[in-house]
């Protein structure tokens, strides 16, 4: 019996072609600012057409600048023009910029979801490796490159040979304090950071159900970082309420009929995977990265291992053995794909309420969407975290990677709500760790890597 | 249109390393240009160039024997990270028109395929041999084999990738032969789900 990602192939597949690929149909194009213009002109230049541009979309979102006052001036060198050749290419091919002051601009998988762009049911594919964050609706989204983006907006297709299948389980209540981040942290670092390698992947389980639907965002964010092909959530009422309403999701009697499809987007009792994976989430804790790779995490209590390479040790400037908790840091960064969204801000503020960030920290909040800076300001989040410190920016992917403007320093210790802890990721030489923004908060408070209060 | 790959006899050079994500192949700051070339330069600049952007003599490709190098050895999940496509861009640009690794990133592996680069899966053991034994290296493929002095072993690959690299196919064109059917299939699943299709400038009347 099917699965759901059984289901989702099996309702977007055209036709088969000699090599044994499918044609499969894509419902959603996102592309943004540092691609976009590359693949939109070199469409252009074969003199091939967007096939469907009402239902492709750009957002400027990775190099865009993020300070106040902001225009297409970038601090990346050389950035603007990504900017403007991309908002040009997009114009003549009809395709809809959330551009850099538009209300709606902000990071496309936090834009996507919060505009009903994607919905359950669909496929969707952006030149992204994020884009597996958009399978928690209940959608097929993977991340492509900038050639299969050309196919996919001159064809509304993309041939692939069906990926093996994998389910990931996560059972029993998470321990309070413990995110949907630790989740993703804990199964990488427990199956590698190719474990995942190539699988469509369905989470599923107790603790997938309990999450809210943001936290189900930062859950399936994080499977490009376990390799996977993409990543899915069976679409349940918290989906359904999530959605209703949102702009670009029908409404009405649409709305009722697309509903009742979506309640057989759900893998059958018996469906067969190519692989299981079952993890106890009772025995999930806070979890901090160490190392140069997101399977290099441990709980945030723990030491590096007794086993770790060199290479990334050096990196890190660590020792086998060495606590995490406690460990310096002069910078701090909430935001990013993984988590910017209002919910993630809401629980970072909480922490940071009434208190100070310590000297010599550098610490931003950089919302996920100019949606989500707006309605943080309307609740006076903004107000909390100015007042404690930190920098409160326009929307954008920001310092979670350094493209030659914007960067932490060489051999600098910063603890990240980002999803990738690479090396030279958020600067040249930069240490990061990567942690849920509540470990951030309570970080940038302390100086050091810190248990956030409610999890001790 | 990518250039066409069969066969290829080249020294390879090791780094046999996992987890070479794409931010090592070419960092973010290196791409500085908004087409799909001018990236050989950015190839592996974190690690290829010293103080004041100088070789480091210590990174491969910076030995004289690799220097030239068409071949490259790896490890595990190659190329993960960022979907970047400039990664495959790089490495052709570069030179490199074959990465032999045990895994590789799906989305690098995609890649790599339309960029005419080919991702060549062998066992850890097998590409720890090939390093070791510091030959010149064929990889036939259209035979799915790689040779070195007295190894040899054979690979696998998809039928749709092999056939797409060794004829240097664009995807879109073959596709577009399938053009009736993909609108065929577009007006039955407009009836089925019509939600999916939006029209242009749905949204205007709210913004």
């Amino acid at each position: 019996m099917p699965s759901l990602f059984d289901k989702l192939w099996a309702a977007h597949a055209i036709s088969t072609t000699e090599g044994g690929a499918t044609i499969v149909a894509i419902d959603r194009v996102f592309l943004h600012e540092r691609t976009g213009a590359a693949a939109l002109n070199s469409l252009a230049a074969a003199g091939r057409m967007v096939r469907d541009p009402a239902r492709a979309f750009v957002a400027m979102d990775h190099i865009v600048d993020t300070l106040p006052g902001r225009t297409d001036r970038t601090l990346m060198p050389g950035g603007q023009a990504f900017i403007t050749e991309t908002r040009s290419a997009a114009q003549a091919a009809g395709i809809r910029v959330f551009d850099v002051n538009d209300p709606d601009q902000g990071i496309m998988h936090v834009v996507s979801p919060e505009l009903g762009i994607v919905l359950p049911g669909l496929t969707l594919v952006a030149p992204d490796s994020h884009t597996c964050t958009q399978g928690a609706v209940g959608a097929l989204a993977w991340g492509i490159g900038s050639t299969e983006a050309e196919h996919a907006l001159a064809t509304a297709t993309l041939r692939l040979k069906k990926p093996p299948s994998m389910r990931v389980r996560f059972e029993g209540a998470l321990p309070p304090g413990v995110t949907a981040k630790d989740m993703a942290l804990a199964l990488i670092a427990a199956h590698g950071s190719a474990g995942g390698q190539g699988f469509a992947i369905e989470f599923s389980g107790d603790a997938v159900r309990a999450l809210p639907m943001e936290a189900r965002m930062t859950l399936c964010n994080m499977a490009t970082e376990f390799a996977a092909f993409s990543a899915v959530i069976a679409p349940d009422d918290v989906t359904f309420e999530w959605l209703q309403g949102r702009r670009f999701a029908p409404s009405g009697v649409m709305w009722e009929r697309a509903v009742a499809a979506w309640q057989d987007l759900i893998s059958d009792s018996d469906a067969a995977f190519d692989r299981e994976i079952l993890i106890d989430a009772t025995a999930i804790r806070p979890m901090v990265s160490w190392g140069t790779s997101p399977m290099q995490s441990v709980p945030l209590g723990g030491v590096v291992p007794q086993d770790a390479p060199d290479k990334p040790l050096t990196y890190m400037g660590l020792e086998r053995g060495q606590a995490l908790l406690g460990l310096p840091v002069t910078g701090a960064f909430i935001g990013s794909c993984t988590n910017s969204r209002l919910s993630d801000l809401r629980r970072a503020a909480a922490i940071v309420q009434g208190k100070r960030v310590a000297d010599g920290v550098r610490a931003l909040v950089v919302p996920g969407s100019s949606a989500v800076k707006r309605a943080a300001e309307a609740e006076g989040l903004d107000r909390i975290f100015l007042d404690a410190g930190f920098e409160w920016r326009e929307s954008g992917c920001s310092l979670c990677f350094y493209a030659g403007g914007e960067s932490f320093g060489a051999g600098e210790r910063v603890i990240s709500s980002t999803n990738r802890n690479f090396e030279s990721r958020q600067g040249k030489g930069t240490r990061t760790h990567i942690a849920s923004p509540e470990v951030v908060a309570a970080s940038a408070l302390a100086g050091a890597i810190a248990m956030p209060e409610m999890s001790q | 249109m990518s250039q066409p790959f069969t066969t290829l006899t080249s020294i390879a050079a090791p780094l046999i390393e996992d987890n070479i994500d794409t931010d090592i192949i070419i960092p973010s700051r290196e791409m500085k240009s908004t087409g799909k070339t001018g990236l050989k330069d950015g190839l592996f600049a974190g690690r290829r160039y010293g103080e004041g952007r100088t070789p480091d003599p210590a990174f491969v490709l910076n030995q004289p024997a690799y220097t030239h190098a068409a071949i490259l050895l790896s490890g595990d999940n190659f190329g993960c990270g960022s979907s970047r496509e400039h990664a495959v861009w790089a490495l052709v640009e570069w030179g490199i028109r074959c990465v032999i690794a045990p895994s590789f990133s799906p989305i690098f592996a995609g890649n790599a395929v339309r960029g005419g680069l080919l991702p060549l899966v062998l066992p850890r053991t097998m590409v720890m041999a090939l390093a070791a034994a510091r030959a010149p290296l064929a990889v036939d493929l259209p035979a799915q084999r790689v040779t070195a002095g007295e190894l040899s072993a054979s690979f696998e690959i998809d039928d749709e990738a092999k056939a797409m690299l060794i004829g240097g196919l664009d995807a879109i064109d073959l596709t577009f032969q399938r053009a009736d059917l993909i609108r065929d299939w577009q007006a039955s699943d407009r009836l089925e789900r019509p939600w999916v299709y939006l029209t242009q400038g749905a949204d205007a009347g709210v913004c």
